[in-house]
């Protein structure tokens, strides 16, 4: 693995301490572990603290305070259920589109409240761009697809560069430059889910959350978007969920671990996280046994 | 070899029971049957209207009276005077007339209604409006007629709004057709709407899209055929409405497109001679299955260039 993280600056460092409860309608279960949280990151892209999701009330989530680095690929693993996808869906403020989600917590985005009174999601949503699980092209022409972004921002300039610029950055315009009219539903599963990239980078964002990109595509269609996102961390951020393991050691600077809390019973499953670290010791020596057992396949 | 062979022969029975159920199948053939003859009554009946339809037209067109060209160029339809005309344009043209208006009420405010309900509405409201547009629905269309003919025309639109129209007019027909499609048109169109995967919304979301943007640029495009199909439904029902042009718009053929005077549209001239005591086989009751025919015509038509519309811009999700 190539790592650009200079290694573990003091892997022992102890969690922070659990924030003070917070006055919560529902009673806050104990966290049986301290997490592993190494955060010594300089400059943030996005920095959460105590960040909690609860669904009508129900805590799905709870407790996650980490640091994701700029221009680095950071990737949140772990077992179904376990809340990955809903923090990554913090960071863009996704879940406000969730009529019972509530978010408590803070997420800065270089240091600025996310959720800060005056915040528009929709300005949010504008800098930071987002790939879904399925391929989700719109049922439009492919240029069409990926001006769609630049026009909803209104952005002024020579639409048909802005097309090709993206959709060179997804290394995609050499097999669709002849067939731009044509209708997005007609590419493969792999190619449509790189025009969603190439569609999300049109409007030229600072972050990508990538969540579970590759799930819906075969082997090789996986490894063009790996490659892709290896080309790409010199100019964006990119947080990614990952259900593959290997594809968190392949293409991760750092990898956060959730995994599902048994404490309140069966009924109450909340995600939490457990390590969080350079990716190449969070494989190679993880201090947080649950950590080990998951990455060397015992559960999940 | 030779055991194994005669082992395989002594289950051979055994098999020839289980593949046997083939049998038992004779109830799914009378199943099947039954639904053939349900599938075939609509096609069987679409027939016989057009061919009991078809039959009497050519009986009216052998009339010495008649001409094609006369019925479809005459400006005069007097089919009951003593020296009667068959021109079937102003019928032609009242139908168009009424539907337009019908149209310009029904589109706007039925997709208008969809989107706000499949984009916008808590669910709370939803849960009230939706009940109350399918009430609407419900509504007797002759209720409406009255509704035109009693309240609308003298209260609305000559009180209030001094428009200065007839007591029978086209303007309050077509504004009351209108009305009468509107659940049709924001029923089927909302369905269209709903049937737009999340994900697509979620994408465009996702980009930094305001509620609006995403309303009308992913949601609207993407179930465009949908949303024509509502719109060709509700034109087709506003094309053979018979009731509320019959009591509200009048009985008087025109070949003006002044909305504010009486006007007869093809259905309204069926009901009306229909019920009339005209004589079986003279040639006013055949005018009425020539009018039948043609209106039958003009709904094949818009049928048609509907289903090429609907095929082409169609999306499959899966």
């Amino acid at each position: 693995m190539v790592k650009t993280v200079p290694e573990a600056e003091n892997p022992q460092i102890p969690a922070e301490p659990p924030a003070a409860p917070a006055a919560v309608s529902v009673p806050t279960p104990t966290v049986s572990h301290p997490e592993v949280v190494d955060n010594a990151i300089e400059r943030p892209v996005f920095e959460t603290r105590d960040l909690a999701v609860r669904y009508a009330g129900k805590p799905a989530v709870l407790g996650v305070s980490l640091k994701v680095p700029e221009k680095e690929i950071t990737a949140f693993i772990g077992p179904s259920g376990c809340g990955k996808s809903t923090i990554l869906r913090c960071l863009d403020r996704m879940n406000d589109l969730i009529p019972s989600a509530t978010v408590e917590g803070t997420v800065l985005y270089h240091g600025h409240d996310l959720y800060g009174p005056g915040v528009d999601p929709v300005q949010v949503r504008k800098r930071i761009g987002m790939v879904f699980q399925k391929p989700n092209p719109f049922p439009k022409s492919i240029y069409e697809n990926i001006a769609f972004g630049p026009r909803v921002l209104g952005l002024k300039g020579n639409m048909d560069e802005m097309v090709e610029t993206a959709l060179r950055r997804a290394s995609l315009w050499d097999d669709v430059k002849d067939r731009l009219k044509d209708n997005a539903f007609g590419m493969s599963g792999g190619q449509q889910q790189r025009l969603c990239i190439a569609r999300a980078l049109a409007t030229d964002p600072d972050v990508l959350l990538m969540d579970e990109p590759c799930s819906a595509l075969d082997p090789i269609s996986t490894g063009r978007i790996e490659d892709l996102m290896h080309e790409l961390k010199n100019s964006v951020s990119i947080v990614i969920v990952t259900h593959n393991m290997q594809q968190a050691a392949r293409v991760s600077d750092r990898t956060a671990f959730f995994i599902v809390d048994l404490d309140g019973g069966e009924d109450r499953r909340i995600g939490r996280l457990v390590e969080y670290g350079p990716t190449g010791r969070i494989f190679t020596n993880p201090h947080d046994t649950r950590t080990e057992e998951y990455v060397t396949g015992k559960f999940g | 070899m030779e055991a194994s062979s005669a082992a395989g022969r002594d289950t051979t029975p055994g098999i020839e029971e289980v593949l046997g159920v083939a049998r038992r199948h004779s109830g799914e053939k009378v199943i099947k049957a039954v639904l053939f003859l349900a599938a075939a009554t609509s096609v069987l009946i679409t027939l016989g209207i057009v061919l009991s339809l078809a039959g009497e037209t050519i009986q009216f067109f052998r009339d010495e009276a008649v001409t094609v060209g006369g019925f479809l160029t005459d400006a005069n339809w007097t089919p009951l005077f003593k020296d009667p005309e068959f021109g079937v344009r102003p019928l032609v043209q009242g139908t168009l007339v009424i539907t337009l208006i019908g149209m310009l009420v029904s589109v706007p405010l039925g997709i208008g209604t969809a989107i706000y309900l499949s984009e916008y509405a808590p669910r709370r409201v939803r849960a009230f409006v939706k009940p109350t547009l399918e009430l609407l629905a419900g509504v007797p269309t002759v209720v409406f007629g009255y509704f035109a003919l009693t309240f609308f025309t003298p209260t609305l639109l000559n009180n209030i709004l001094h428009l200065d129209v007839s007591v029978f007019n086209g303007l309050a027909g077509g504004i009351i057709v209108g009305v009468m499609i509107i659940p049709t048109v924001a029923s089927v169109a909302e369905d269209a709407m709903a049937a737009v995967p999340s994900s697509l919304r979620e994408g465009a979301y996702g980009l930094g899209a305001s509620k609006r943007q995403v309303s009308t640029r992913v949601v609207v495009p993407a179930a465009l055929s949908g949303i024509v199909a509502a719109i060709v439904l509700g034109a087709s029902r506003a094309v053979g409405e018979t009731m509320i042009v019959l009591i509200a718009a009048g009985q008087v053929p025109t070949t003006s497109v002044d909305p504010r005077n009486p006007m007869e549209t093809m259905t309204a001239f069926i009901g009306a001679t229909g019920k009339g005591d005209i004589p079986t086989g003279s040639t006013g009751y055949k005018a009425i299955f020539a009018v039948g025919f043609t209106l039958f015509i003009i709904t094949l038509l818009i049928n048609t260039v509907a289903i090429r519309f609907v095929r082409r811009f169609r999306q499959v999700y899966d």
